[in-house]
């Protein structure tokens, strides 16, 4: 009798730390957040008063939300399509029986080991305007010195550099995965047939490895939406002014989840209920924008580079 | 196949490049970093750039509270994932597969947006500024769980824990005497990429901690965000705080690679 019950329960008891850890701190943070949305809510208040959609109305004529909107997608799109490309080439490069491939790996994964905090101090200085390793570099072709913190689209570039160095190799790793479970006999048949390296890669690896391309594509979209460390940093350390949360002191490069930290924690009132209702209408883009991809990406046969 | 090489070389040398002159800026005087062409090779200051450190911000604290709650959160991600590794892949029950199902997909759900949410809770349960509201969250996560049902489920033969039964083992017995041993490679592997992103953090230590007793990342960024832009002193701060994970990466590079490699085909 005693065995029975240790058969029949013991399975939920393992899995069941997990289960809770997640409704307590991950599905009703969420859930409950859209309940904050509805209300007239900041921390210092002791009442709360319901106002319906009324943060969302406020939000939606909000200029600096649909900046943050913009700024979010430009970025997210100049870090994510040129990165997920690169990874794809890098592992195809790797694919192959080849010397120092432990070297190799470890060399690719060595940025994703760096903290977010690191890698934006790092980039800052090499971006900096008057004594910038990247600038001193340009001035050799003739270029002034580019202040890119400053500007709308330098600012996405830089920080777009900064995203892929981090995530390059990581993804590179994971299609590299996806690759070695390709049968080695297609690229044979394809070498006799006389078909170039890229045309293989083209024509066999990227059909072949499409639910991984799928899946990381997903990922990087998720991830990209919700960026925020990079350009909180990024405006502390470029030394432009305009405080933590504002993305720059024009607001150049606040992103949506920046947005969200400014109205609910930086901001003199603390509105959790208008923060978060940003934050609601985040995951709905996150949602929408992650579904297009899937879309697209399932769409795309041979011809993804 | 030489295009190929010079790619890869290229591309290490990129990737390892920042980090290398990081060291090199750390290691000199401010005034270094006017000079044209940049120093490309490390000077005899970084010592002091390191006392200076420890001047500025409680870095002591901060080292001490990065290895308290990384090294609790990778033990604790270890043994949960494990015990629920176990459950999945060697154990029969009712909803198996619909609950490993919703365990892949809550790896999906964007949890940064319930962050206003998280913090309130945290307020209530008086956790803010201490180690309790990064460590408890992080006990154990979905990644881990996958992780483990996937090496469980392959390495782990079902005729042993069948053995096991027959000499009056009790599940957790079961899981104490054969699955724990067993489950030790993968565990390892587990444990250092739940220290590695355990240690990087950064955004949530912002949010709950102040600055008086910070994490390493968080203290980083108190050393960088100084009114008066001191590169060095931000860059020193960034190399003792850094460093020691590219070593242990370095060191278990390969083991670690395998691991993110066997974590990801799952497509």
């Amino acid at each position: 009798m005693r065995h029975t019950l240790d058969v029949r329960v013991s399975p939920y008891a393992y899995v069941a730390p997990f289960f809770l850890l997640f409704c307590a701190f991950g599905l009703f943070p969420l859930v409950y957040t859209a309940w904050v949305s509805l209300h007239e809510w900041t921390l210092l208040s002791d009442t709360q008063e319901f106002i319906g959609l009324g943060n969302y109305a406020t939000l939606l004529a909000d200029g600096y939300f649909w900046n943050a909107t913009f700024n979010t997608l430009s970025i997210g799109v100049l870090s994510t399509v040129p990165q997920l490309a690169l990874a794809i080439w890098l592992a195809h490069l790797l694919n192959r029986r080849l010397r120092f491939q432990t070297l190799f790996r470890i060399a690719l994964l060595l940025p994703n080991v760096t903290s977010v905090v690191a890698v934006v101090v790092i980039f800052s200085q090499l971006f900096g305007r008057d004594f910038g390793m990247i600038n001193w570099i340009l001035g050799w072709f003739g270029a002034g010195h580019v202040d890119w913190a400053a500007g709308t689209a330098t600012s996405h570039i830089a920080l777009s550099v900064m995203i892929m160095w981090r995530w390059t190799g990581y993804n590179a790793l994971i299609f590299l995965a996806a690759m070695q479970a390709v049968p080695r006999e297609l690229y044979e048949a394809a070498t006799i047939d006389g078909a170039a390296n890229f045309t293989q890669l083209r024509k066999i690896t990227i059909p072949m490895i499409r639910p991984t391309i799928i899946f990381v594509v997903i990922v990087s979209t998720i991830g990209a939406m919700q960026i925020i460390a990079e350009p909180m940093l990024f405006g502390q350390s470029s030394g432009g002014g305009g405080g933590i949360a504002t993305g720059g002191p024009d607001r150049q490069f606040q992103t949506l989840a920046l947005f969200v930290y400014e109205n609910g924690f930086a901001n003199s009132t603390l509105d959790f209920g208008y923060a978060s209702a940003a934050s609601w209408l985040m995951f709905v883009a996150v949602v929408v924008v992650a579904g297009i991809n899937f879309l697209i990406t399932r769409r795309v046969r041979g011809g993804l580079v | 196949m030489r295009l190929r090489y010079l790619t890869l070389t290229a591309v290490a040398f990129f990737s390892a490049f920042p980090l290398y002159y990081s060291v090199v800026v750390a290691s000199r005087h401010n005034s270094a970093l006017a000079e044209v062409p940049p120093p490309l090779i490390p000077g005899g200051n970084f010592f002091a750039n390191v006392a200076r450190v420890f001047d500025t911000v409680p870095f002591g604290l901060a080292l001490a509270n990065s290895f308290i709650v990384s090294g609790s959160i990778a033990v604790a991600v270890m043994f949960f994932s494990t015990l629920a590794g176990f459950a999945f892949a060697k154990l029969k029950f009712r909803g198996r597969n619909v609950m490993l199902l919703i365990t892949v997909a809550t790896m999906m759900v964007p949890a940064q947006l319930g962050i206003i949410p998280l913090y309130m809770l945290m307020v209530k349960l008086e956790w803010t500024g201490t180690n309790y509201a990064l460590i408890v969250p992080a006990l154990v996560n979905a990644f881990g769980v996958f992780f483990m049902t996937q090496y469980l489920s392959r390495a782990l033969p079902t005729e042993l824990l069948e053995a096991g039964r027959v000499d009056g083992c009790s599940t957790w017995g079961l899981f104490w005497h054969v699955v724990l041993p067993a489950a030790r490679p993968a565990a390892a592997v587990l444990g250092m990429l739940t220290f590695m992103s355990a240690w990087n953090d950064y955004f949530w230590p912002l949010v709950v901690l102040t600055p008086d007793n910070p994490t390493v990342q968080v203290a980083l960024s108190t050393l960088a965000s100084g009114y008066v832009n001191d590169y060095v002193l931000g860059l020193a701060g960034t190399a003792i705080g850094t460093l020691p994970l590219v070593a242990v990466f370095a060191l278990f590079g390969k083991q670690i690679i395998g691991g993110i490699m066997q974590g990801a085909v799952k497509g």
